[in-house]
This record gives structure tokens, C-alpha cells and sequence, in this order.
């Protein structure tokens, strides 16, 4: 799953899809977070600790980073990556 | 439970998460791939509920599926205007990315094979003991070793600082 979040983070072209890849990818890491803590120290909470804090930093990231996508929708006109080397203007 | 049915939940919930994760990333309107991403959100809180977590998988559902994927959708909806394609990188890209996949999936199997995780951790050994809730608060209200009242504190300043930074940028000059 991270490796199919990071073959859509190269190949997309969208901003938003590439925004969707990498929820996938955190969301693979979270997972890996969990299952190993519940499997090599089940009586510990650190794992599970770490992923709650995950969420909430994934969470945080997303809104900023569709404010930005919306930004650049306003003065760019679409949501290609090609198009956003002119980002001074 | 018993470890069958354990080994059976255990291999629906990872096929479907895949297979939704590989429709997300290659479908062709963005609607649909932020709904696969929904639904792979949805299969990942089971994963945590399957592995006792149920604190985990509340918080998947309410975060996750309730405010990133409307986030997403409200987005989709502001940004793409009607009818239009999604633009696509030349063949060199796509033929380059797989290239990585499939040596990052290479390298993770050898390494998985190599420590043997595979064979000792059966999913029959999943712990019945459920965390329970007052654990879980003062964990996160505590400030003693392994207790983390300062990561949260600093997480909500965080996502504080993310509300007015995406106001501000969101914002209409």
C-alpha cells in the first residue's frame, strides 16, 4: 500500500491526486505502527500513541495543504503541476 | 477467536485495502479515486478493530472518513470544473515510478523473508485484551514517563496554527 501510494505520488499530475497518494502512504505507515506494537509489545501503548498523533498531524497537513491547492486554483486556473512554475506572478 | 476465522478477516480486510489502494491511485476522475480513498480509510479503522485498537479505529472514522475525505470532496468540487480529463505524464514517468515500486516491494519482501516475521507472527496470536478508555485518557493526559500530556498540547497548537494558516491562505485577497 505505501509502495502504491508512492507510484501514484510519481505518476499523477493533479495536485489533488497526488494529495490522495500521500494519504495513502501515511495511512500505510499508521497501520505499520499499530500492528507491530500490538504484535512485538502488546502490554505498551507507545505504537498506538504514535498513530493517534499521525492522525492528527495527517489531518492538520491536508487542510494546509488544500488551502494552498485552492490558492493556486484561484490564480493559476487549474490544478496541474506543470503549470505552478510561475507561482511568483 | 478462533485463529481460522482470525487468518480469514485478516485476509479480506488486507485484499480489499490493496486492491482499493491500486483503484484509487489509478482511477480516472478525481471523485472517484477520493471515494476508493474513503473506503480504503473505512477497511484500515476495521484493520485497527481487528487488532483491538477500538479507540484507534473511532478515531480513524471520525478523523479520517469524516473530516479529510469531505475536505477532499469539497475540494474536488471547488477546483475541477466540468468535463475536464486529467492531463497524464508521458510513459518514461509511469515506467520509471514502477521501476521504484517494484524495487521498494522487492526489498521489503526479501527483508520480511530474511527476519521470518512472516512465519512467526500468525494472526492467531492477536491479543483479546481490550485497552480501556481511562487507560487510554490518562495516558494522554498524564505527564509522567510514557504518558503525553506535551505531544498533545503541542498537537493542538499545531493544528491551530493549520486553521489560521489555511484561512489565510484560502482566503480571497
Amino acid at each position: 500500500m505505501f509502495f502504491i501510494g508512492i507510484f501514484g505520488f510519481i505518476t499523477r499530475k493533479n495536485m489533488i491526486a497526488i494529495l490522495i497518494s500521500l494519504e495513502l502512504v501515511l495511512n500505510a505507515v499508521e497501520i505499520n505502527f499499530a500492528a507491530f506494537n500490538r504484535f512485538l509489545y502488546p502490554h505498551q501503548l507507545e505504537g498506538m500513541f504514535f498513530t493517534l498523533f499521525g492522525i492528527a498531524i495527517t489531518a492538520a497537513e491536508t487542510a494546509v495543504a488544500l488551502a494552498i491547492i485552492i490558492n493556486a486554483y484561484r490564480s493559476v486556473g487549474n490544478i496541474n503541476i506543470n503549470n505552478l512554475n510561475k507561482m511568483k506572478n | 477467536m478462533d485463529p481460522i476465522i482470525n487468518l480469514i478477516i485478516f485476509s479480506c480486510l488486507g485484499a480489499a485495502m490493496l486492491a482499493l489502494s491500486i483503484m484509487a491511485v489509478t482511477s480516472g476522475s478525481l471523485l472517484r479515486s477520493a471515494t476508493y480513498l474513503l473506503l480504503v480509510l473505512l477497511c484500515t479503522a476495521g484493520f485497527y478493530l481487528f487488532l483491538n485498537y477500538h479507540f484507534l479505529a473511532a478515531v480513524q472514522v471520525s478523523v479520517y472518513a469524516g473530516g479529510v475525505v469531505i475536505l477532499f470532496i469539497f475540494a474536488i468540487f471547488l477546483t475541477t470544473s466540468k468535463g475536464e480529463a486529467l492531463f497524464k505524464h508521458q510513459m518514461r514517468r509511469y515506467v520509471f515510478g514502477f521501476l521504484c515500486v517494484a524495487a521498494g516491494i522487492g526489498l521489503t519482501a526479501f527483508m520480511l523473508v530474511k527476519h521470518r516475521f512472516l512465519y512467526e507472527s500468525n494472526t492467531g496470536m492477536v491479543g483479546d485484551q481490550e485497552i480501556s478508555m481511562s487507560l487510554i485518557g490518562q495516558t494522554l493526559m498524564g505527564t509522567g514517563k510514557y504518558q503525553y500530556l506535551l505531544p498533545f498540547e503541542v498537537l493542538s497548537v499545531l493544528l491551530l496554527a493549520c486553521i489560521i494558516g489555511g484561512i489565510l491562505i484560502a482566503r480571497k485577497k
